[in-house]
């Protein structure tokens, strides 16, 4: 974005401190535009008339570097682009890389209809949430239009995730979109060679389209075309090599793009860039060897600024790493995830039930949780504040001690002698020489658990209920 | 202020100006587009071929670049956009990274007879000028890699586990292994049974296995202790008196332990000091400090271990880590511009990478483990190899040897047949 300090934005806020967005005053909300916490829509009054020029020119000036483009619609719909920096602990990087599997029209329609079912269903629960996959793209293998149109109709009928329709060949893309036209697909690609009649079909469909060329200059002639013609929702596909010195030189092509785009503001280029890790498929055979290399591809263009991609592999060992280094790239730096400390219920504990004790880093509270729920163990857990540190760091750093533990209980005015009739309370393994602190501080017994918290079944079939003393 | 433009006025305006050199001019006030004149809206002139109307269309998609709300102003419907018969010229370019001004230091790991050691050849890491595989300068050396050997039968994932079954007894027979069979440039032999909590053996007997390992390969080494802060720098020490010469890597020295002991005994025996802190730039930035001020390490003795983290379990940290690290050494903090190592074995504590299934039925099915833990000690490595890591310690052949291969690619040192990629999309897989 242009604006760099909360005060530059404040000269275009109404500065009446109405508090309306939330914030006590614009000052505040200003300090919210620039982190990119809050959209300058939360302020109702500058949505009124007498502020239409000061919202028209704030909003251009606060918009991303890279532009922000939208691919399909309703609740599956999905952003990517949307970046303002170059490594991530300057700011956050926005819009997670959008991952598309693919599909194809010469599959039998049983077979893409499983394909897309398990596209669409994959899910990993991490830290409180599902990591999933985003798109899907519809390849034209056939050469036919109506068969590829075909596909595209069954693929749309049976998933809501937006869709990615690839074809170099006009005909096959304008089928496709005849059917998916309320959709708002993405459309895979405008070339050297057919960019007129795909720019045709991007401004009749008013569709996002991709623009391919690994040649940096045919690429930003292509997408300074299309934005002459009225086209910006475009997408930059600089060719993915999958082997040897190509390899190395689409690397550096994504850097430069990307560096032009942020660092020296050049916005002929800014758009976001499409990898292809699918490629690998076209070098190995072996579904083994292929799925490795396309993960290697995919995690290489995630931690360097691919924000779309085509994938292809479905095996869990692929899909597992790919969500999962998205998920680090693009967390973010300026908070450590935590969750509200308190003591909670897993399932419905009665008085026999055990009482744990974990710290709010939300790593750690989600997989004690998770693994206390799907072994039906019911309990309190005790998520202690430890600003979202986990247990070993937070036992080292001081977060996790026995005073922190006590308060805990007191806070949620949770008594043991009225709830339980134990009055014990287990400590993680990591944990272990808090004991003897916790046992004077709370005058509770204090039982030492396994060290990783998927191992407390076990632990409990020989250690709960606790021997009476 | 309302500034009317009148169409009249439009020829004179912006006649023969290319729109591209309009780009950046700022038009300060309300911008109207006067029709009046024209008397219909500009879509139907333009279809009529009116001149006019031609020129207030090209108006008007400069004014939407610019980011005036044109058509709300209009109230009509979009103006139907000039189409191209032909592609806009252009030429991409982009400049390198001036900050990066200051070479990563470059450290030799072994020594060769010429040097006072007995190895075959010699591993130099760093001298870097930009980020890895970076077009801004050259990256003189690749990434490489060591493997673990153990000083005593240890608990591994099923997976890793399985090809060292018939090695496990013998330090030495393992490392073989690893240099031969699974491609090591270096191997690592960690002295855990010296910890008073294990096997308590004493620093004498563990420097025996050292001398072992020295034998048996004739690649460099690093000597790791166990981790015990108070046993350590002791154990380190009489590793170190009898690697004499051979440019080890000690590790590690970290703040937590008598790091000048280490220090010590790498300057007076010919050793490079790994200077190991947790995740935190500060300390490690402490450390390297204290390495060089207080106990006179020369810089070309050092190597950083900022800590890794497994993914999903904090790689995010580490990641960040290392990349602060790097462009601050890039840009000049002489305390952090040094080559550094990763433990890149620690990606199998993560659950993804051992359990048999995942221990929650509402994920999706995790597949068979054996190929999901090499695949995340890869991920794990190559993200960090992007920071600017230099030195990974691994333990899965297969894990090696992808890490191998696509840093090697990147760094471009690897040749392929030129694959064709124009028509992907209609690729049979
Ligand atoms: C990520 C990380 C950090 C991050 C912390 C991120 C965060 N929000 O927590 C940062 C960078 C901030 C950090 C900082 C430090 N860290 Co740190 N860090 C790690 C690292 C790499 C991973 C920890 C992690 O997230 N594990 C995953 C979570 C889910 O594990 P967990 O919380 O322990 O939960 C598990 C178990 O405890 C158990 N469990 C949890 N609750 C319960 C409850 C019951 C009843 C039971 C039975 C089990 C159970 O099950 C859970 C799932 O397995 C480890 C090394 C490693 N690879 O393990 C070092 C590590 C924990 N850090 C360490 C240290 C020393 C520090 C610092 C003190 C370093 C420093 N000098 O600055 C600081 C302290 C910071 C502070 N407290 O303010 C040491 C701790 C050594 C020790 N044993 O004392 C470790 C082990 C590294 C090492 N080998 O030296 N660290
Ligand atoms: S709602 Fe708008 S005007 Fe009111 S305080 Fe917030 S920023 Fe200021």
């Amino acid at each position: 974005m242009k604006l760099n300090s909360p005060l530059q934005v404040y000269k275009y806020l109404p500065q009446i401190n109405c508090a309306e967005c939330g914030d006590a005053t614009c000052m505040a909300f200003a300090a919210h535009l620039i982190d990119r916490s809050k959209k300058l829509d939360d302020c109702p009054p500058i949505l009124k008339d007498e502020y239409k020029k000061k919202y028209t020119e704030l909003q251009t000036l606060l918009a991303p570097e890279i532009r922000e483009i939208t691919i399909g619609t309703g609740e599956h719909a999905r952003r990517i682009g949307g970046d303002d920096v170059l490594y991530r602990h300057q700011l956050t990087f926005f819009d997670p890389t959008a991952f598309a599997y693919d599909v194809w029209d010469t599959m039998p329609e049983a077979e893409l209809v499983e394909r897309i079912n398990k596209i669409t269903n994959f899910r990993k629960f991490y830290v409180g949430k599902f990591l999933r996959v985003d798109m899907v793209a519809v390849r034209c293998v056939s050469g036919d239009a109506l068969k590829f149109a075909g596909a595209v109709k069954k693929a749309s009928e049976t998933t809501k995730l937006p869709l990615i329709l690839c074809s170099f060949d006009p005909a096959a893309l304008k089928a496709a979109l005849e059917v998916v036209k309320d959709k708002n697909p993405l459309i895979y690609a405008a070339t050297e060679k057919n960019w007129g009649e795909v720019a045709e079909l991007a401004l009749n469909y008013k569709v996002p389209v991709v623009l391919f060329s690994p040649d940096l200059d045919k690429l930003k002639s292509l997408a300074l075309t299309f934005r002459e013609m009225g086209i910006k929702d475009l997408v930059l596909d600089p060719g993915t090599y999958p082997q040897g010195k190509k390899l190395k030189e689409t690397f550096e092509r994504f850097i430069m793009l990307r560096r032009a785009g942020i660092k020296e503001g050049q916005k002929d280029i800014a758009y976001p860039i499409m990898a292809v890790p699918l490629n690998a498929w076209l070098v190995y055979k072996d579904a083994v060897t292929a799925s490795y290399w396309e993960t290697v591809l995919s995690s290489v263009f995630t931690v360097r600024y691919g924000d779309i991609m085509i994938l292809h592999s479905l095996e869990p060992y692929a899909m597992l790493p790919e969500v999962h280094i998205r998920d680090t790239i693009y967390t973010d730096p300026r908070t450590p995830v935590k969750v509200a400390p308190g003591v909670n219920e897993v399932g419905s504990p009665t008085k026999d039930s055990p009482v744990i004790v974990t710290t709010n880093f939300a790593l750690t509270y989600y997989t004690v949780e998770s693994d206390l729920s799907s072994n039906k163990i019911n309990c309190y857990l005790a998520a202690v504040d430890t600003d979202g540190i986990g247990v070993e760091a937070a036992v080292a750093g001081g977060q996790l001690t026995a005073a922190k533990i006590k308060d805990t209980f007191q806070k949620a005015n949770f008594d043991f002698k009225d709830k339980t009739s134990h009055g014990t309370l287990i400590l993680p393994g990591l944990a272990a020489r808090l004991q003897g602190d916790v046992e004077d501080v709370t005058g509770l017994r204090v039982m030492i658990g396994p060290p990783d918290s998927g191992r407390i079944p076990g632990w409990m079939e020989k250690n709960w209920p606790p021997k009476p003393k | 202020m309302t500034k009317k433009i009148k169409l009249s006025e439009l020829g004179s305006l912006f006649g023969g100006i290319d729109v591209q050199a309009l780009e950046g001019v700022k038009i300060e006030g309300d911008v109207e587009i006067d029709l009046g004149q024209l008397g219909m809206n500009p879509q139907m002139a333009y279809a009529l071929g009116h001149e006019t109307a031609q020129l207030a269309l090209h108006l008007m998609n400069i004014s939407r670049i610019l980011g005036y709300p044109v058509d709300q102003m209009l109230g009509a419907a979009p103006a139907k956009p000039a189409r191209l018969s032909k592609l806009i010229e252009s030429r991409f370019s982009v400049g390198k990274i001036e900050e990066w001004k200051t070479p990563i230091q470059e450290v030799v790991l072994g020594a060769t007879s010429s040097d006072g050691g007995t190895r075959k050849s010699t591993i130099t890491l760093g001298g870097e000028t930009a980020l890895p595989y970076y077009f801004d300068g050259p990256m003189p050396h690749r990434n490489h890699i060591t493997m673990d050997v153990f000083d005593m039968p240890i608990n591994m994932a099923k997976a890793v586990k399985s090809n060292y079954e018939d090695v496990i007894n013998s330090p030495a027979e393992w490392a073989k292994k690893v240099v031969r069979d699974f491609g090591a440039d270096m191997v690592t032999i960690h002295l855990i049974s010296t910890d008073p909590n294990i096997k308590d053996t004493s620093p004498a007997e563990a420097a025996k296995t050292v001398e072992e390992v020295l034998q048996a390969v004739d690649v460099p080494i690093v000597i790791g202790g166990s981790g015990n802060p108070e046993k350590d720098p002791a154990v380190l020490e009489k590793a170190a008196e009898v690697a004499e010469g051979e440019r080890c890597l000690l590790a590690s020295a970290s703040l937590n332990l008598d790091y000048a002991r280490i220090a010590e005994a790498a300057k007076k025996h010919n050793h490079v000091v790994l200077s190991w802190t947790q995740l935190e730039i500060n300390a490690q930035k402490e450390l390297n400090r204290k390495l060089m001020k207080q106990c006179g390490v020369a810089r070309e003795n050092i190597i950083m271990d900022p800590t890794t983290a497994a993914l999903g379990y904090g790689l995010d940290y580490a990641y960040t880590n290392m990349e602060r690290i790097r462009l601050a050494g890039l840009s000049g903090d002489m305390e952090l511009n040094f080559p550094m190592s990763s433990g890149t074995t620690n990606a199998w504590g993560a659950r993804e990478a051992w359990m048999v299934s995942s221990p929650l039925k509402e994920d999706s099915d995790w597949g068979p483990r054996e190929y999901r833990g090499p695949i995340w000690e890869i991920i794990t490595g190559l993200t960090l190899s992007l920071a600017g890591n230099d030195l990974f310690m691994m333990m899965h052949p297969t894990a090696v040897q992808v890490l191998k291969e696509i840093t090697q690619t990147l760094y471009g040192g690897k040749e392929s047949e030129p694959v064709n990629i124009d028509n992907w999309v209609a690729a049979v897989i």
